[in-house]
């Protein structure tokens, strides 16, 4: 089992992800340069935070450009694992990889802080080891994390169970219009959706910031693992079959 | 467009800021009379910013040498020893003047250039931290501090400024992860953005900036030249303001994040190659002090040929090409024939990298272009031997504000409840959140103690189970009224903060905030602030490993409170041990710390003339006068080994100095962080009036928190410390409440209480002008 980290030009959150899912959870774990044309050998690829690009024209514009994301949309449609966090989820929406768009904060404002998610879905690979209504405590730092879709779209999202984590208040309310419960007043509080398939999924929070209890929570934690659950449930699969 | 043709008289030299003796002087060491790009040079090089011309004679007293240093002032940043064959790379650095011009991007190249500092070194940066001073952004209290207008302002920096830095450091990807910010009417034209960055190398890895090897090859990298801060230092930096200086927007560089990031991967992957000589950042002055002080430090000399820089624009002459402080630039000297390899790697991150000259053996800068001279002048001469001025001294006859009318007492028995609120509320003391919350405090993923968690940021490090602690303080108006206590006071302050934390303090570096020296009372001011410096450092282990200067901070002939920033540097030998400011838990015991022994909070701001000074005495009775508080450099000393030893052996789970608003405003935040602690505390019977107990500020003291069960352990240490542990008080849930000779003088809800300290400084700066 080997996960991928992307590095574009501009990621800073790459060295963080890296030590997450190397140090902390103990998988293999290798950097992808953006100019890759493939991303085989890999069996999970994470977009990591930053500013790609300095986030230029807007975020994740310039980067879906990448040679690399022709590999990581070849790799999501054959059935791989694909998360984005923070400025990866913003480069998945612009790569067309998942759904909607991201505005500015609704106070115009950078917001680095603690915030709680509520686990809306559990059926991603991104959550598997977690309870359903699971709150969990993970930092934001953003600038742009206000989701925006149309309203069929959500329909849609809400349809399918895409949801998959939603700002919230720490006992779990969720609340859309309240400021503190969802800071960058993103459409219907989400924080994290998946694609159709629920290979792919992006969220705002850094879940690779709140693996260690010394940092303030391991949260975070949960994501990952569901990962290296769901992928060695695949294997497991493979192998019997 | 200056021209190289354009022959130099007096007058262009006056122009150039150039006094006529220092113009016969670059006459004298060429031996002919210097051309237009040659005079351009030495202004730069020989303006107060990058010569040091008037604090330099004064500068050395400063202590400098430790069991930790390794590298003390004189190159791009200082550098201490932090064991397991690590080195902290860290400096602080003015960007005054510009982010009055232009706030944004003023504190954003601000951030960018104390950056290139500590990566120029081969360290990774892993923290910044910014020290601000504005003018009021409040009507009052004190009522009539500033006009409406000033206010409206005030608020439009500050936003800028945060703005600016958070732009900044968030791209580039390091956590800002502290700081101060305080509010005085001297700052509304002069606002101070100072900016600390800290990074770690290995020891043997580092980088300097010494030319050296005949013939190695001159590598210009980053971003492209323009025309953009030309006399960014000489013109913006090292003058007053007049009511013109919104003129000089054109003199601030405008700043890119993302091209720094860029430029701080390639050159650490250049650096990992070998091939890399020596290495400098082009910041105040770009490439005319990037080359002549590389150079100079390596008693060598460097031709590089104009015409092969990356230029953004057509046309630029050879002065404007040598003066541009276009920023995220830097010049490295590599190993001949290995250039390839650097070339690769900047190519890589999609950078500029080219080879503009080499090393030369005659000690010259020779600036060529298109392969004509033009410019030739002694590299040492320019970085090192300009002017050096002993300039006069005078104290001025009365200090300003020191003889204003004293606090008058309240008397025995008031409620002092309201006058605790509006002490929460005032900008100064009120939670910084709504700006710290701006910048990305946690990228790295190292932050243990971040803003506003603990008296300092505290670092850990991935390589080593220690961690790093630091702060910067620095109270003007202590500044003002005794320069010298007052910068005796910043290192203690930032020293016992450091010490909070668990770290023990082992290194400073400092920014000194100054008028114009060539004023005798503010070059007093100035002096008298370096013994301070001198004499705290000495007994407090910290000696000074860089900084800067910034003089002229001058609006109309008014010149701001003397500040000088001190910037500590603490070394946490567990990073497990580190403490937060927090209540941690319901039930434990609140113990006072007094340097001053037994008896100290007996002593505690006692005097009108102490309390006169302070926070409370500015904003409940709109006095700024008497004196700082009487420091006790042995009392901090001790207090600052005491928390150390505490913080080691696990006997305390919190720590928080008393310092601005005195013990009640020490008490009350550390029950902010949490969740609903409060506290009740019972000050005893004492001599002097409750409010010099509550909100005196003398130093040498600290709040910590300990399970019951640790009690006899704490007495102990302290004991052995010879530090004073009155047990005040416990932690509690609900109400706040300190009792003093019998009565509470302060009681209310702890919730209430929070609400008014955490959201009074957004209400402030948003409020509508």
């Amino acid at each position: 089992m080997k996960f991928g980290v992307v590095q574009f030009p501009g990621s800073n959150c790459d060295d963080d992800a890296y030590h997450a899912i190397g140090a902390v959870i103990g998988q293999p774990v290798e950097f992808i340069w953006h100019q890759s044309e493939q991303v085989s050998g890999f069996d999970a690829i994470l977009l990591p935070g930053g500013f790609a690009f300095g986030d230029y024209l807007r975020t994740g514009a310039i980067a879906r450009f990448s040679p690399v994301m022709k590999a990581v949309g070849r790799f999501a449609r054959s059935g791989g694992i694909v998360l984005g966090v923070c400025n990866g989820f913003q480069i998945l929406l612009e790569a067309g990889l998942l759904p909607g768009a991201m505005l500015r904060n609704k106070d115009l404002r950078f917001l680095c802080r603690q915030v709680h998610v509520r686990v809306e879905n559990t059926d991603t690979p991104f959550t598997c080891a977690a309870r359903s209504g699971q709150i969990l405590k993970i930092p934001i730092a953003h600038m742009e994390g206000n989701y925006f879709c149309d309203p069929a779209t959500l329909a849609e999202l809400e349809r399918n169970k895409q949801v998959v984590f939603r700002y919230a208040r720490p006992d779990g309310s969720v609340d859309e219009h309240d400021r503190e419960a969802n800071p960058n007043g993103a459409l219907a509080a989400i924080a994290g959706i998946c694609n159709r398939e629920r290979n792919v999924a992006g969220l705002m929070p850094h879940p690779e910031r709140a693996v260690e209890s010394a940092l303030g929570s391991t949260d975070g934690l949960v994501i990952l693992r569901s990962m290296v659950e769901s992928l060695s449930r695949r294997a497991a699969e493979r192998v019997s079959a | 467009m200056i021209d190289t043709e354009i022959k130099v008289t007096p007058q262009i030299a006056a122009e150039h800021g150039l006094t006529p003796d220092e113009y016969a002087r670059t006459q004298k060491i060429l031996g002919r009379d210097p051309n237009i790009t040659e005079l351009g040079i030495f202004s730069v090089m020989w303006s107060e910013h990058c010569s040091y011309k008037s604090s330099r004679v004064h500068l050395k007293r400063l202590p400098t040498r430790g069991t930790h240093v390794v590298q003390g002032p004189g190159e791009n940043a200082g550098v201490v020893d932090i064991g397991d064959g690590l080195v902290a790379v860290f400096k602080i650095e003015s960007h005054n003047h510009p982010s009055f011009v232009e706030p944004f991007q003023g504190a954003a190249t601000g951030v960018g250039g104390i950056l290139r500092d500590i990566f120029t070194m081969g360290a990774r940066p892993i923290a910044v931290l910014d020290s601000l001073r504005f003018g009021p952004i409040t009507p009052g209290p004190p009522a009539g501090s500033a006009t409406s207008e000033e206010i409206a302002r005030n608020r439009r920096i500050l936003d800028g400024v945060v703005r600016g830095i958070g732009f900044y450091g968030n791209c580039f990807g390091v956590p800002t992860v502290g700081g101060e910010v305080q509010f005085e009417p001297c700052y509304s034209n002069n606002p101070l953005v100072n900016a600390l960055a800290l990074g770690i190398a290995r020891r043997d890895e580092l980088f300097f900036a010494r030319a050296s090897g005949t013939g190695n090859p001159v590598i210009y990298v980053g971003a492209k030249t323009g025309r953009d801060g030309i006399h960014g230092a000489s013109l913006l930096a090292s003058a007053e303001f007049s009511e013109e200086s919104q003129q000089k927007r054109p003199n601030v560089q405008v700043g890119d994040p993302f091209m720094e990031k860029l430029l701080l991967e390639a050159c650490l992957e250049a650096m990992r190659t070998g091939a890399v000589v020596a290495i400098q950042d082009m910041g105040a002055a770009g490439l005319t002090s990037s080359s002549s002080e590389m150079a100079s430090r390596g008693g060598a000399g460097i031709e590089i040929d104009l015409a092969r820089v990356p230029q953004r624009e057509t046309g630029m002459t050879p002065y404007e090409i040598m003066l541009s402080e276009s920023q995220e630039r830097m010049l490295l000297v590599a190993e001949r024939g290995r250039e390839r390899e650097v070339f690769d790697v900047f190519h890589k991150w999609g950078l500029d990298a080219v080879e503009i000259g080499r090393v030369t053996e005659d000690g010259k800068l020779r600036v060529l272009n298109h392969g004509r001279v033009a410019a030739e002048i002694p590299a040492h001469a320019i970085a090192e031997e300009g002017p050096r001025y002993e300039r006069p001294i005078a104290k001025p006859a009365v200090a300003p504000a020191a003889n204003s009318a004293l606090v008058e007492f309240a008397r025995e028995g008031a409620d002092l409840t309201e006058n605790f609120r509006r002490l929460l509320a005032s900008p100064a003391i009120a939670s910084k959140y709504w700006i710290t919350e701006q910048y990305d405090s946690m990228v790295r993923t190292n932050t243990r103690v971040g803003p506003g968690a603990g008296d300092a940021a505290v670092v850990r490090l991935k390589e080593s189970k220690r961690a790093i602690a630091i702060k910067t303080d620095g109270n003007g108006r202590w500044g003002v009224l005794s320069p010298r206590l007052g910068a005796m006071h910043a290192v203690a302050e930032s020293a016992r903060n450091v010490a909070c934390t668990g770290a023990r303090p082992i290194a400073a570096t400092n920014c000194l905030n100054f008028g114009n020296p060539e004023k005798p009372e503010v070059m007093w001011q100035f002096t008298e602030a370096i013994d301070g410096i001198a004499e705290a450092c000495r007994v407090l282990e910290t000696p000074i490993t860089g900084g800067n200067v910034s003089f002229y901070n001058e609006t109309l002939g008014k010149p701001i409170y003397p500040t000088p920033i001190l910037g500590v540097l603490g070394l946490l030998e567990d990073a497990e041990c580190a403490l937060g400011s927090g209540f941690r838990n319901e039930g434990d015991l609140i113990l006072l710390l007094d340097g001053a022994g037994a008896d100290g909070v007996r002593s505690g701001g006692l005097q009108a003339g102490e309390l006169s000074s302070s926070e409370y005495a500015k904003t409940i009775h709109g006095v700024v006068a008497g004196a700082p508080p009487a420091i006790d450099l042995a009392a901090e000393k001790r207090l600052i080994d005491c928390l150390v030893q505490l913080a080691a052996e696990k006997a305390i789970l919190s720590a928080h100095d008393v310092s601005d608003g005195g013990l009640a405003v020490t008490l009350a935040e550390s029950c902010f962080d949490g969740g609903g602690l409060s506290a009740d505390v019972n000050l005893g019977a004492q001599d002097a009036p409750a409010e010099a107990a509550l909100f005196g500020e003398r130093g040498a003291r600290a709040v910590v928190s300990l399970a019951p069960a640790s009690l006899a352990r704490v007495e102990a240490i302290a004991a052995q410390y010879k530090i004073g542990a009155q047990q005040v008080g416990r932690v509690t849930r609900g109400e706040f409440r300190i009792q003093y000779k019998g009565a509470p003088v302060i009681r209310g809800n702890v919730d209430s209480f929070r609400r008014t300290w955490s959201e009074s400084l957004g209400k402030a700066i948003e409020a509508a002008s």
